[in-house]
Parts: structure tokens; C-alpha cells; sequence
């Protein structure tokens, strides 16, 4: 048996019973909180002089947010960048320039990850974003039941990716799991069947029976991470895709079904140009939560996030090895700052290039 | 007609694959140790094992595990509306000099992606002495510029006559924050707290990396650990799975209206 120890059940009866006095006393405590903002809103109209703005009493509401994201979030940005140029970040650490960023980009495991990350990217987004827009369209012509099946297709989002993960592990187990089970049954497993998470092995590979070299392309057990995230994800992309469909004038679809259209001329020349302000913002959005994609790796892959032979190392889990495994601060803030500046270069490109195609009504 | 029962039949299809991988989670996890270690379709068990979720909790510290996770998300969800409520306020209704310079600021926050800030804070922390404490696990994610922008556009929807009327009547801009301007918000702040809480409850790589010891996991970080070991019972691997995941399906039920229209907020108005 394992227990919190006697600080923890201690500390726990403490909380009940705040808990409890404060739901006894809680009109005394509404009415001492009403005084004390009473008085701070007195003193503020005090130094507030004659009608120069608010500033003494944005300065008390915006400290709180403020002060944290300045901790937290922008000191780490320029410390990052800072950090990078020195051997550790430790005081007294000497300079070495650029070192580390020529380390990373002169690195085989770097760029080895980098195109782990793209794999990923390119084989997810697509992928959900069309099975999504299926979905989508389907659910929104049915009426009875839409709501019942929108709450089970965006079920798997809320839940957490390690506890997700476990589940696909063990359905994935390759000696005793669910699918090659099933496979076995049906006699559809040849011998050398995929070991599915534990293959490092080429994808391409077993979809064309050996056709394609096994080193080419993204590994069997990269491939299941995808079609993990791809499940885990598209109940996002379902629930806002519905939305944007329901924007869609019904009078444009009925009208090109009047003219002849096919389904899929009506989707492609009607649906989809009233639809791609969303679409552009799924892509973008999609695009940034691959490159941060690190849970599902780390949860489902294995090996620290590195999958079999290494076949899934990304670049967010090459980043947690390189400083949390190996102790590399500084390396690993170089490899952070090349991360965020790929992205916000991707990000820019996409502005540039997509957005203009996007059609705004 | 027959298109119609097609239709139907492919979108339920699809859902039933969607939450298959849940089903059959929660009735391996009461399966005996040897159904559920020769897996098949069949999601009815034969002995009914609810004692497996007793032995779950025996076999690893999960009753720490939710302690922690419970008392990080909760005060995760209580600092960010703390937060972001009045910054909210101040960004939308107040005059004061630097307002627009100081909102471009925090929405570059939005902005960094949080790889770049991972290492520094994890220095921080170390030199903050904050290492494997639920100090490090709650503060730096007590406030964020997501939030705060979302507080700010509810403020922005409400007309200015609320103030107004309540400056007539003698309430002072404080007072009036809290006992009428959040009420007024509290839609958005709902939607907030909400994400607040379900981000830092599912968190895996910041608590993976700020903790060391049993103590101190919370759970995503403990089923990691549960399920790296060796020769791991499946079927308790599934109890500890399922209990991980309820609390968040029963709040996603609960509030599904909030979740699904924030979502949808995001996409149109982004």
C-alpha cells in the first residue's frame, strides 16, 4: 500500500474544513471582500486626480497577468536566445557564438528529426483535415441524432494523450494486443507481419510488398502515431468544420444541384471556396500543434518518445533528450530557437502563399 | 430513403470507430487478468472484476497521482480566472497611457510557441529552488495570454451602459468588476476555466520534467511510469487508463455547450 504520509491527510482535513467554515460564513465573507473592494476603489478615485485616465487602477488588475507572463513567458523568449550563445547557462559561462546552432544544423540526428517532424506534419494534416471535412459534411445533412454524434466524434480530444496512448498500446501489442489478434483470425497476418509500434521499418515498404526499399519513407510505427493524432484530433476539427458549413448559404448548394452539379462539383466550386477561411485556420492551427507534437510521441512511441531504432524521434523529442536526458541546456535552446523560427517562417509562408487564397465573403 | 439509411449508416459508423478504442478500454479493465490478456472483439466480460480497480490502486501510487493532478488543475483554473478577469477588464474598459503597446505585448506571448520557453523556465525552477514542489507545477501557469485575450473580447461584447449606470448609482470600478462585470462574462469565463483546467490536467511534458519522484506525479506522468514497467497487467492498465480519462469525459458532458462553442469560437472568429 502506498500512502500520502500523514502531511497529506493532515493538509487534506485542513482544506474540507476551510472549505466548510467558508461555506458557513460565505455572506460574512462576501460582505468583507465587498468592503475591502469598497475601499480599494476609495483610495484608487482618490489618486486618480481629475479625469486623467485610469492608471493606478489598471496598473492593480493588469500586475497579476502581467507580471506572470513576464516571468514566464517573455524573459524565457530572450534568455532562450541568450543562453544559446554561451557554453551553459549557468553564470560565467563562456561565449561561443554561433557554435551550437552550426552544431545542430551540421548534425545527422537534427535533421534526421526535422524530417520526422515534416513526415508527420505532411502525413497528419491532410489526412484528418479530408476525413474531417467527410465527417463533417455527412453529420451536417442529418437532423435526428447530429447532436448525440457530434458529442462522440469530439470525444477522444478531451481525453488525455497518455491514457489514449495506453489503450492503442495495448490494442497495437504485437504478440498478445487486439489487432494482430483479429488479423490472425481472418488469416490476413503474413509472417512477417508488422510488429506495428515496435517496427522501425518503412511503411511504404509493406503497402507495396516490399516494392519500396524498407529505409524509405516514415517508419510502420511513425505511421501509427499519425493515425493516433489523426483520431485524437479530428473531433476538433469536426466540431468546427460543422460550424463553418453552417455558414454556408443552403440556397448556393441547392442551386448548383439545380444546375447539374455532381456532389463533388458542388463541394469543390461551392462548398470549399465558402468554407476556406476555416480551412486556412485549421491548417495553421494544425500546423504549430505538429511541430509541438510531444505527448503522443512520448506516450505511445516509447523509448523516451524515440519509437524503434529511433524511427520516431521529432524534433520536440530530440529537444527533451538533448536537455533533459543529456543535460545540454544551451545546445537545446539553440534547437529551440531553430524550432520556433521554422515555424514562424512556416507560418509567414503560409500567410503569404495560402492566405491569399483564402476567400473572404 | 436508401441514401439516407447510407448516410446514417457511415456517420455511425464512424462514431463507433471513434469511440471503439474507449469500450473496449473499459471492459478490458474488468476482465480477469487471463480474458483480458488474450484480447478479442468481445466487449462483455466474463466475470465482472470490479476488484481490479481496487488492485490498480494498490499496485501504483494512483491516489497520490490524482491529489497532485486535482490540486495543480484546480489551482491552475482558479489563478488563471484570478487573472485574466481583470486584465480582461482593464484591456477592454479602462484609459490608460501604453494600453495598446502593453496588449501587443501579451499577444507576442500568445504567440512564442512553448518549446522555446521550456528550457528557461526549467532553469528558472531549478534556480527558484521550486525542483519537484507543486510551486513549479502551478506558478507558471497561472497566467496566459490566450486568456486574457479571450476576457478582454467578452468585456468588449457588453455595452458601455452597465458602467455607467453602475457609476451613477456609486459603485466603484472594482466593486463593479466583481459583483456585475463578471457575472456579465461569466459565460467566457467558464470557457476559460475550462481550459485551464483541461490543459493542465492533461499536461504530460512540463510535470514530466519539474518532477522527480512519486510524491510529487501527477497522473499522466504516473501512467507513463505504470506503463513502462515491466509485465504490467493489461487489465489494470485499462482500470488506470479509465480513471484518468472520467473525470474529463464527465466534464466535457457536463459543460459539452461551452466546449463545443469555444471551439467554434476559435475557428470563426480567429
Amino acid at each position: 500500500m502506498h500512502h500520502g504520509g500523514p502531511k497529506l491527510t493532515i493538509g487534506a482535513i485542513l482544506a474540507a474544513a476551510l472549505f466548510l467554515v467558508a461555506l458557513v460564513f460565505r455572506r460574512a465573507l462576501w460582505n468583507a471582500l465587498d468592503a475591502l473592494l469598497t475601499r480599494i476603489d476609495d483610495v484608487l478615485e482618490h489618486r486618480r486626480g481629475r479625469g486623467k485616465g485610469d492608471g493606478p487602477l489598471a496598473a492593480v488588475l493588469l500586475t497579476p497577468a502581467l507580471g506572470l507572463l513576464a516571468v514566464f513567458a517573455f524573459m524565457p523568449l530572450l534568455w532562450s536566445v541568450y543562453m544559446s550563445l554561451f557554453s551553459s547557462p549557468d553564470r560565467g559561462a563562456s561565449f561561443v557564438g554561433l557554435s551550437h546552432y552550426s552544431r545542430a544544423l551540421t548534425s545527422a540526428d537534427f535533421w534526421h528529426a526535422v524530417r520526422i517532424t515534416a513526415y508527420y506534419a505532411l502525413a497528419t494534416i491532410p489526412a484528418a483535415l479530408a476525413l474531417s471535412f467527410l465527417a463533417a459534411s455527412f453529420l451536417f445533412r442529418i437532423v435526428r441524432g447530429r447532436g448525440v454524434l457530434r458529442t462522440l466524434y469530439f470525444l477522444p480530444y478531451v481525453t488525455s494523450v497518455v491514457a489514449a496512448a495506453t489503450v492503442w498500446r495495448a490494442m497495437l501489442n504485437p504478440n498478445v494486443g487486439l489487432v494482430n489478434t483479429l488479423l490472425d483470425t481472418v488469416g490476413l497476418r503474413p509472417d512477417r507481419g508488422p510488429m506495428w509500434l515496435l517496427e522501425p521499418r518503412g511503411v511504404l515498404s509493406f503497402l507495396t510488398g516490399g516494392l519500396i526499399p524498407e529505409s524509405v519513407g516514415p517508419s510502420v510505427a511513425l505511421s501509427c502515431v499519425v493515425v493516433f493524432d489523426i483520431w485524437h484530433s479530428s473531433g476538433f476539427l469536426i466540431v468546427v468544420l460543422l460550424a463553418g458549413l453552417s455558414t454556408v448559404p443552403r440556397e448556393l448548394e441547392e442551386a448548383a444541384r439545380i444546375d447539374g452539379a455532381t456532389w463533388w462539383q458542388t463541394q469543390r466550386r461551392v462548398v470549399l471556396p465558402l468554407l476556406s477561411p476555416t480551412l486556412f485556420f485549421l491548417i495553421v492551427v494544425s500546423l504549430v500543434r505538429a511541430f509541438q507534437a510531444f505527448s503522443s510521441f512520448f506516450a505511445l512511441a516509447g523509448f523516451k518518445g524515440r519509437g524503434p531504432a529511433g524511427s520516431t524521434e521529432n524534433l520536440m523529442v530530440y529537444l527533451y533528450n538533448t536537455f533533459y536526458e543529456y543535460g545540454e541546456y544551451s545546445y537545446g535552446a539553440a534547437v529551440a530557437t531553430l524550432l520556433s523560427a521554422l515555424l514562424v517562417l512556416i507560418t509567414l509562408f503560409q500567410w503569404r502563399y495560402l492566405g491569399r487564397k483564402v476567400h473572404y465573403e | 430513403m436508401t441514401r439516407r439509411a447510407l448516410l446514417y449508416l457511415t456517420v455511425i459508423t464512424g462514431a463507433g470507430l471513434t469511440t471503439f478504442p474507449f469500450l473496449w478500454m473499459v471492459a478490458t479493465s474488468l476482465k480477469d487478468a487471463a480474458e483480458s490478456a488474450s484480447p478479442t472483439l468481445d466487449l462483455w466480460p466474463d466475470r465482472w472484476m470490479w476488484s481490479n480497480y481496487i488492485e490498480t490502486f494498490r499496485a501504483a501510487p494512483f491516489g497520490r497521482y490524482f491529489f497532485n493532478s486535482f490540486l495543480v488543475a484546480f489551482s491552475v483554473t482558479a489563478a488563471v480566472v484570478l487573472t485574466s478577469l481583470p486584465a480582461g477588464y482593464a484591456f477592454a474598459r479602462l484609459r490608460f497611457r501604453g494600453k495598446n503597446m502593453l496588449f501587443v505585448l501579451v499577444l507576442a506571448t500568445m504567440m512564442v510557441p512553448f518549446e522555446t520557453t521550456l528550457i528557461p523556465n526549467f532553469v528558472l525552477v531549478h534556480r527558484l529552488g521550486w525542483y519537484n514542489s507543486y510551486a513549479a507545477l502551478i506558478v507558471p501557469w497561472c497566467a496566459n495570454a490566450f486568456s486574457v485575450f479571450l476576457m478582454r473580447q467578452a468585456f468588449l461584447g457588453l455595452p458601455g451602459d452597465f458602467l455607467d449606470a453602475a457609476r451613477v448609482d456609486g459603485c466603484g470600478p472594482l466593486r463593479f468588476l466583481v459583483w456585475v462585470g463578471a457575472p456579465l462574462v461569466k459565460p467566457m469565463l467558464v470557457t476559460v476555466g475550462l481550459f485551464a483546467f483541461l490543459g493542465s490536467y492533461n499536461a504530460l511534458l512540463w510535470p514530466l520534467v519539474v518532477t522527480g519522484t512519486n510524491a510529487m506525479r501527477v497522473v499522466q506522468v504516473g501512467l507513463t511510469v505504470f506503463s513502462g514497467a515491466e509485465g504490467v497487467r493489461f487489465d489494470l492498465l485499462m482500470c488506470a487508463a479509465t480513471i484518468i480519462i472520467a473525470p474529463t469525459v464527465v466534464l466535457y458532458l457536463s459543460a459539452q455547450r461551452h466546449f463545443i462553442e469555444s471551439s467554434v469560437g476559435a475557428g470563426i472568429k480567429g
